[in-house]
């Protein structure tokens, strides 16, 4: 394995002798990494076989077809979902976008009295679990009337402390001259935010927006509770439940969980390098 | 400039904002900024953190008023040998599933930051599933694990001549199954994180490692993993924290006897979600909420003392 381990500098000088070492680890990197999208493979490919197929595990379905997708999205329940999922989660992160960046904008680059203690507080609340909340949030939304309602399931995540935290963090790197030069030119705070320091964060930006969605968009715990009627279903809570109802006809499941899962790969797929590049920079400096 | 700042200031009458000294604006403009995150970090976080530590000490089953009963909840959760088994089932989770991830993740990253041929699409089939998710993957993982002729794991294991395992039929192999699809779930992000880290180590400290003649062994204990020390340490902890709050997956691979079998599977924010919604036992479960929260809180704290010490 010590082949495997020449430092990257020299890696272009190296390239031309393939080492023994080398090929064997990526072999078997390249066998984990299948045996990591083997789930996948095999959702895509039940979703395509009929019912009497479904016993037969060969990978490639010998008479693909795509009845079940026609049966699955014919009833409309799960175009239904997807909207709401699609609704929500494009809320939570435009809001997301908005006030966390702005809060981290302040935090960052105003002085006033009480600017550590709001930074305190709010990074302290990253300290209470979801699940310590739920009850009161249920109570609050049972009392008024946010049950089964899109801002039911959107409220508890408009703003939130790891966004702002991230956010803070990069406008820290905007130079100071930069807004003062905007302050010269007459411009507002709230326009020296928005036109001025927005647009020097964009990689922070797409990396906290590609975080929202993706936690909204598959959000089970929350949904769970406070939706209590079939049509305010998001999508993962609509898919258990209809799994639940298709018992045994794991050629329907395994349609409901690809056309769950089809949207972010598609997304993944478009975006790679930004999602990758988002989740290292959310990662290192959250 | 009066003119503008007049015009998009905040609600404030002309004359009265021009007289204002420009520190002030900017004090008056951060504020407003801040209003109405303000109001909700207090009403959507602070005062239900509070209404939680509060209704752990009452019994309400949401018709009648909440009674204050003091530490009854408490009292009556320590007896109960449910939360014990839940207990001990929440850090099994954690104990095994935290270091198996990591190590797998580290190693992982650790050859694939040196791999050339074909980088971003390996990289891409070992990040997939964190795109996924939960609640439809655990349903592809539980068609998995079917018996024959349905599961495609034991359809597997008969070929090569193993006998049938039940997985998530049985009490003892249930919990590992759906540990695998969290593991499976979650290295995705770890793999990146560390190949973040990885890249983040300066190059010169392996040149000058290299001319001081340390071999690769040495270098990845002496270099590599102390320089990664701040990743590890968040991913620890971030990995913990998602193992002792596992929900999505429990849930939906044990939808006809949630947590079964005989509560094998059975975390603690399950315990907690069937307390409140399904007995609506609103006291009794907010209890459980604060016992989760101390055991985040300390098992967070534990962690970032212990990885400060062994510096």
């Amino acid at each position: 394995m010590t082949a495997v381990a020449a430092p990257s500098t020299e890696l272009a000088a190296n390239r031309k002798n393939i080492r023994p070492g080398r090929v064997v680890a990526w072999t078997l990197l390249f066998i984990g990494g299948l045996v990591m999208i083997t789930p996948l493979l095999y959702m895509f490919s039940t979703s395509l076989k009929s019912a009497g197929q479904v016993y037969d595990l060969r990978l490639f379905p010998a008479d693909p077809t795509l009845d079940n997708y026609l049966r699955v999205l014919s009833d409309g329940r799960f175009l239904r979902w997807f909207l709401n999922s699609l609704i929500v989660a494009t809320a939570v992160t435009v809001s997301n976008v908005f006030f966390d960046s702005l809060v981290g904008y302040t935090l960052a680059k105003f002085t006033f009295r009480g600017r550590y203690f709001i930074f305190l507080a709010i990074l302290s609340t990253l300290m209470i679990p979801t699940e310590m909340l739920v009850i009161p949030w249920y109570l609050m939304s049972s009392q008024l009337g946010w049950l089964d309602t899109y801002w039911g399931i959107m409220f508890p995540g408009m703003m939130t402390a790891f966004g702002t935290f991230l956010m803070k963090q990069f406008f820290e790197t905007v130079p100071d001259d930069f807004i003062e030069a905007a302050r010269v030119d007459g411009l507002n705070e709230f326009t020296i935010w928005w036109k001025i320091a927005m647009p020097m964060v964009t990689p922070a930006l797409s990396a906290l927006a590609i975080f929202t969605f993706l936690g909204n968009w598959t959000a089970f715990f929350w949904p769970l509770i406070v939706v209590t009627s079939r049509e305010m279903y998001t999508l993962p809570v609509g898919l258990s439940s209809f799994a639940v109802e298709q018992s045994i006809q794991w050629e329907m499941i395994m349609t409901g969980a690809a056309l769950a899962t089809i949207p972010t790969l598609l997304v993944f797929l478009v975006l790679q390098r930004y999602i990758v590049r988002g989740v290292m920079l959310a990662g290192l400096k959250g | 400039m009066a003119t503008i700042a007049r015009q998009a200031g905040p609600a404030e009458s002309a004359g009265l904002w021009d007289r204002l000294s420009i520190r002030t604006k900017r004090v008056i403009w951060a504020w407003s900024f801040l209003a109405l995150p303000v109001v909700f970090y207090a009403g959507i976080r602070f005062y239900p953190t509070f209404q939680a530590f509060w209704l752990s000490f009452t019994d309400w089953d949401l018709l009648r008023p909440a009674t204050f009963i003091g530490l009854e909840n408490y009292r009556r959760l320590f007896a109960d040998p449910l939360f014990w088994q839940v207990f001990r089932n929440t850090f099994t989770y954690l104990i095994i599933g935290t270091p198996v991830s990591l190590v797998l993740a580290f190693v992982v990253a650790f050859y694939l930051d040196r791999v050339r041929f074909m980088h971003g699409f390996i990289r891409a089939l070992y990040f997939l599933p964190f795109l996924t998710t939960a609640a439809a993957m655990a349903w592809v993982w539980r068609w998995f694990y079917q018996p024959v002729p349905i599961g495609v794991i034991n359809g597997f294991l008969g070929m090569i001549g193993i006998p049938q395992q039940p997985f998530l039929r049985s009490v003892d192999q249930a919990l590992p199954a759906i540990m695998v699809t969290a593991i499976w779930a979650g290295i995705g992000f770890q793999i990146i994180i560390f190949m973040a880290g990885l890249r983040a180590i300066p190059s010169t400290y392996y040149e000058a490692a290299r001319i001081d003649g340390l071999g690769e062994w040495a270098i990845l204990r002496k270099i590599t993993l102390p320089l990664l020390k701040p990743t590890t340490v968040f991913l620890v902890v971030f990995s913990s924290i998602g193992f002792l709050r596992i929900f999505d997956q429990v849930y939906n691979m044990t939808t006809n006897d949630p947590g079964g079998p005989l509560n094998s599977t059975k975390p603690l924010v399950l315990m907690i979600f069937q307390t409140a919604f399904s007995s609506y036992d609103m006291g009794y479960a907010a209890a459980q909420t604060v016992v989760l929260f101390t055991i985040l809180l300390l098992v967070s704290l534990l962690q970032l003392w212990v990885l400060r010490k062994r510096a």
